[in-house]
This record gives C-alpha cells, sequence and structure tokens, in this order.
C-alpha cells in the first residue's frame, strides 16, 4: 500500500467538493443541492443530535451483518480454498449470488425473516459475504506451494499450515475480498432500510425526500460515504498492524 | 544395516512425474559426519532426490533410510535448505530463521537468541527487523541457511544454499562449511552446479546421469582435507579431481 500525502488527499477532495457546487450552481436540477447547502444540512442534522439517533439505528444490521460475513465468510472461503469436494459444492453459490441482482431477493428475505432488524442483518450479508468467501478461497488455493513444503520440513501440523502459512499468504487478497464485502455491505445496509422498512440513515434519506428537503438528503448519502470511507481506513490500518512484511509485493 | 556408517541411505528410488522419469534406480549412501555433494545436469532430479529423503516427495518405489530407520515424512533428523528460498515475506529476517524453532514450540526468546547467533554467523548482522523483500537474493539465500543450521538438525539438506551469493562471500561460506563439517558430527547432502565448489568442499562427490538419473560415479577427494584451506585450492590431487569430473561430465553436454 502506497500511503497517500496528505496534500494529495485535499486536493482531490477539493476538486470533487468544487465540482459538486459548480455544478449545482450551474442548475442542473431543481432537486440537487450545492455542497455547502448539503454541508449546512449535515451542520442541522448533527446539532439537533438527529444523524446520531440514525445512526445508532444503521448501524445495528450493518455491524452485525459486516461481523457476520468477515467470520463466517473467510471461514468458508479458506474451507473452500482447501478442500475440493466442498469447494464443488459451496462456491457455485457464492459466485450465483455475486453475479445475482440481489435486491431482487429482498421480497423474499421479507417473506422469510419479517420487517425487522433480522431481515436487514440478512440483507447486509447476502450482499457482503460472496466477494469475501471468493476473494478468501481464490487467496488460499494460490498459497505458494513451497512455502507450504517449507512449512511440513520443518514439522508443521496441518493446523499450523493453516494458521502460520496460508492465511498469512492469503491476507492481501483476503483484507481486498473484505473491503469490497464492507462495501458492499454498506450498500446492503442502506438498500434495507430504503426497501424493507425506513429507520436510521434509510429513513432520513426517503423522508427529506418526500419534502423536497433535498440539501438533507444529499447529507445523510455524504455521511454514509465519509463513514464507509472511514471503515476501509481503519480496515487498512488493522492489515498493516497484522501482517507488515506483506506491504512491498511478494517475494520467496 | 549399516546404521552407523551411513546416516541417510537411500535405496532403489523411483520417481516419476506423470510420463516425465526423474529418477530411475537411485541408490547412493550418505556416511555419518560427511559431506556429500550431488552433482548432474540441470533438471536431472537432484532437488526431486533431496525432496524425497527431506520426505516431501514420496518415491513411486524404493526406501529412504535415516539411521538405519524406513523414513517417509518429514522428522527433527532433517533440516531442508530450499533452492528458491522459501521464505515467509510477511515476517522479519528473525521470524524466518527462528521459524524451525517456532514450530517445534521452542519458547519465543530463546528461539530469537539461537537465530541471532545464526543472523550473525551468516553474516546478516543488523537485518534482524527487516523483511525479504528488503534485502538482495543472497541475502534471502543466507535467511534460509540460518534458519536450517538454528534448528541443529543432525542432516544437512542444501540445495545449491550458494548459488545466489557473491564470490567472495562463496569462498567464505565454502571455508565456513568445510569448518562446520569437521567440527559438528553432521550430515551434509549438498547439491551444486559447480565443480570446484563439490570438490573443494566436499568428502564424496555423486555424480549423477542426466534424466532418468541414476548414479554413474563415486568421487571421494581424501588427500587434501587436512590441508589449510587457503592451500586445498592449488593441490595438485583437487586440480585432478576438477579435471576428472568435468571430462565425466563433458561426455553429457556434448
Ligand atoms: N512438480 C513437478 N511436476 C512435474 N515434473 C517435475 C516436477 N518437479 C520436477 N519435475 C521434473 O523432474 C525433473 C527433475 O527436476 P528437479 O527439480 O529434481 O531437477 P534438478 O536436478 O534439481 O534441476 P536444477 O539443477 O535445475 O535445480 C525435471 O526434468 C522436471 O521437469
Ligand atoms: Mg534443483
Amino acid at each position: 500500500m502506497i500511503s497517500r500525502p496528505l496534500t494529495l488527499k485535499l486536493l482531490s477532495a477539493l476538486l470533487i467538493f468544487g465540482s459538486w457546487e459548480m455544478a449545482s450552481r450551474a442548475g442542473i436540477n431543481y432537486a440537487f443541492p450545492t455542497f455547502l447547502e448539503s454541508m449546512g444540512a449535515l451542520w442541522n442534522l448533527t446539532i439537533s443530535g438527529q444523524i446520531f439517533v440514525a445512526y445508532a439505528e444503521t448501524l445495528k444490521p450493518l455491524v452485525t451483518g459486516v461481523l457476520i460475513s468477515t467470520f463466517i465468510g473467510v471461514g468458508i472461503g479458506v474451507w473452500v480454498g482447501l478442500s475440493e469436494k466442498f469447494d464443488w459444492l459451496v462456491s457455485p453459490i457464492f459466485i450465483i449470488m455475486q453475479s445475482a441482482p440481489l435486491a431482487a431477493l429482498i421480497p423474499l428475505v421479507i417473506m422469510a425473516y419479517g420487517i425487522g432488524i433480522t431481515s436487514k442483518t440478512f440483507v447486509v450479508c447476502i450482499m457482503a459475504m460472496p466477494v469475501i468467501v471468493l476473494n478468501t478461497s481464490g487467496a488460499v488455493k494460490n498459497t505458494p506451494s513451497s512455502l507450504i513444503e517449507m512449512a511440513k520440513s520443518y514439522l508443521s501440523t496441518e493446523r499450523e499450515v493453516i494458521l502460520k502459512i496460508i492465511i498469512p499468504s492469503a491476507s492481501p487478497v483476503i483484507f481486498a475480498g473484505l473491503r469490497l464485502g464492507v462495501s458492499a455491505g454498506f450498500i446492503g445496509a442502506i438498500l434495507a432500510e430504503l426497501k424493507i422498512t425506513p429507520t436510521g440513515v434509510g429513513d432520513i434519506i426517503s423522508y427529506s425526500r418526500m419534502t423536497a428537503d433535498y440539501p438533507s438528503m444529499y447529507a445523510a448519502i455524504f455521511s454514509i460515504i465519509v463513514l464507509a470511507v472511514l471503515f476501509l481506513n481503519v480496515l487498512e490500518r488493522i492489515e498493516k498492524s497484522l501482517f507488515a512484511g506483506n506491504d512491498l509485493g511478494y517475494v520467496s | 544395516m549399516s546404521d552407523n556408517v551411513n546416516a541417510v541411505s537411500v535405496k532403489g528410488i523411483y520417481k516419476n512425474y506423470g510420463d516425465v522419469e526423474a529418477l530411475r534406480d537411485m541408490s547412493l549412501d550418505f556416511p555419518k559426519g560427511q559431506l556429500t555433494s550431488l552433482l548432474g545436469p540441470s533438471g536431472c532430479g537432484k532437488t526431486t532426490l533431496l525432496k524425497i529423503i527431506a520426505g516431501l516427495l514420496q518415491p513411486n518405489q524404493g526406501e529412504v533410510y535415516v539411521n538405519g530407520q524406513i523414513v517417509s515424512e518429514p522428522g527433527p533428523d532433517r533440516a531442508f535448505v530450499f533452492q528458491d528460498f522459501a521464505l515467509m515475506p510477511w515476517a522479519s529476517v528473525l521470524r524466518n530463521v527462528a521459524f524451525g524453532l517456532e514450530l517445534r514450540k521452542v519458547a519465543k526468546s530463546e528461539r530469537e537468541d539461537i537465530a541471532r547467533k545464526y543472523i550473525k554467523e551468516v553474516g546478516l548482522d543488523g537485518f534482524e527487523n527487516s523483511y525479504p523483500h528488503e534485502l538482495s537474493g543472497g541475502m534471502r539465500q543466507r535467511v534460509g541457511l540460518a534458519r536450517a543450521l538454528s534448528v541443529d538438525s543432525p542432516v544437512l539438506l542444501m540445495d545449491e544454499p550458494f548459488s545466489a551469493v557473491d564470490e567472495q562471500t562463496r569462498r567464505k561460506f565454502q571455508e565456513d562449511l568445510l569448518q562446520l563439517v569437521k567440527e559438528e558430527s553432521k550430515t551434509f547432502i549438498f547439491v551444486t552446479h559447480s565443480i570446484e565448489e563439490a570438490v573443494y568442499v566436499s568428502d564424496q562427490v555423486a555424480i549423477l546421469l542426466p534424466r532418468p538419473s541414476r548414479v554413474s560415479e563415486i568421487i571421494k577427494p581424501s588427500s587434501f582435507k587436512n590441508k589449510d584451506v587457503d592451500s586445498i585450492r592449488k593441490d595438485s590431487e583437487y586440480l585432478d579431481t576438477v579435471e576428472k569430473i568435468w571430462k565425466s561430465l563433458r561426455s553429457y553436454v556434448e
């Protein structure tokens, strides 16, 4: 991973927000507020505390779903990568899940699990899990055989081969999958709130759209993006501290 | 069994990779406390033989004896230096070198002390906390060497362990290796492409035929072994032996 200099980050932020501001001032659409209007709305949502209440609601299915997908997804992925039979049995499910339009499944999920938090968590999981499983299993299968041989020659048990060789060696790709999975989980959480029952941030979005309070709507969407980026940064930190030497490419 | 004389012996080994016949009826003894070199054309099956002895590959037929016992799995009595180094890129030099001991459940501080000693010995002092991608090829190779030495196995299987180090370091390592063979009662099985190196460090040199590989000749350079390291390279028997091996290998090249 290359550390991006702060000035560059600020510059690209300025570029994006600047063009947002200008595009909206140019009057593309009456429902497209300027950047500054949206930030003002975000400020109002923040001091009224509304946004915190909303996130308390949204984060419940999101965090639960992402955690479940991470642990079960990585677990299944490792297993698929290690066992050909299990691969044959399970991989097609996740490949289909990844390519299918999952939003279309939401009515089925509601029928099965109702309109509560279970359904929302479930939606987060079906969005996040496939890419985590597929990345993990691919990475596990690609473990350099010379490293496995090395560990065996120094008397490792099967368990140690998995824990000390296969997982660390697969970790860059596993973490890439986790990043994609977490992003998909965010989409899933908002999707669930828009399609199942409006709660949390999804409620702010749909309510402000109904009342034509577009700055608030954009403020809510903006806050999700910020949160997702923060989340991904935390993930990157975790990865760096766990597997420092994996940073700069692979050498034998 | 001649288990007092030979640390390792292989008997009637056959190994095929699909249609490729790598080893055919290979038998060879590796006397205890001695260094045996395997010399042969590229692709003749030296790595294959070493991995079979290590228990990493199963032969199609034939047995491997270590101290008179048939073995088919890796054991604490053998340590491997890999041709492609096989270092863990996510682990520091220190952890890589200590990895064999880590798998043997040696306590952390103890195994790191041992690892530090061997890191120093291979001349990587000060690189304990570097990662493999920060090292040159020759330095990586020395990490692999230190890892094998630190587990203190009686048999060392070395697959071209000096191929990537510079000529000065190589000569120093060859001298160190001679010293090590003299001092410790370890058995070395040493793969190399260099005739000079083989003759210089070995008690016996096994010359292998091209695939399917068998032993064509065993040469035991002896008279110059107890001379001091500097004069060996000028010794007439040393030079004659190099010449003789070159002649018998040349017939395959031509
Ligand atoms: N995993 C494998 N699958 C198929 N064929 C293999 C495999 N490993 C080795 N071989 C074949 O077996 C033969 C012997 O290989 P080996 O690696 O033992 O040679 P080597 O003597 O160590 O060569 P070098 O000196 O180049 O390292 C080669 O011809 C190679 O093509
Ligand atoms: Mg080889």
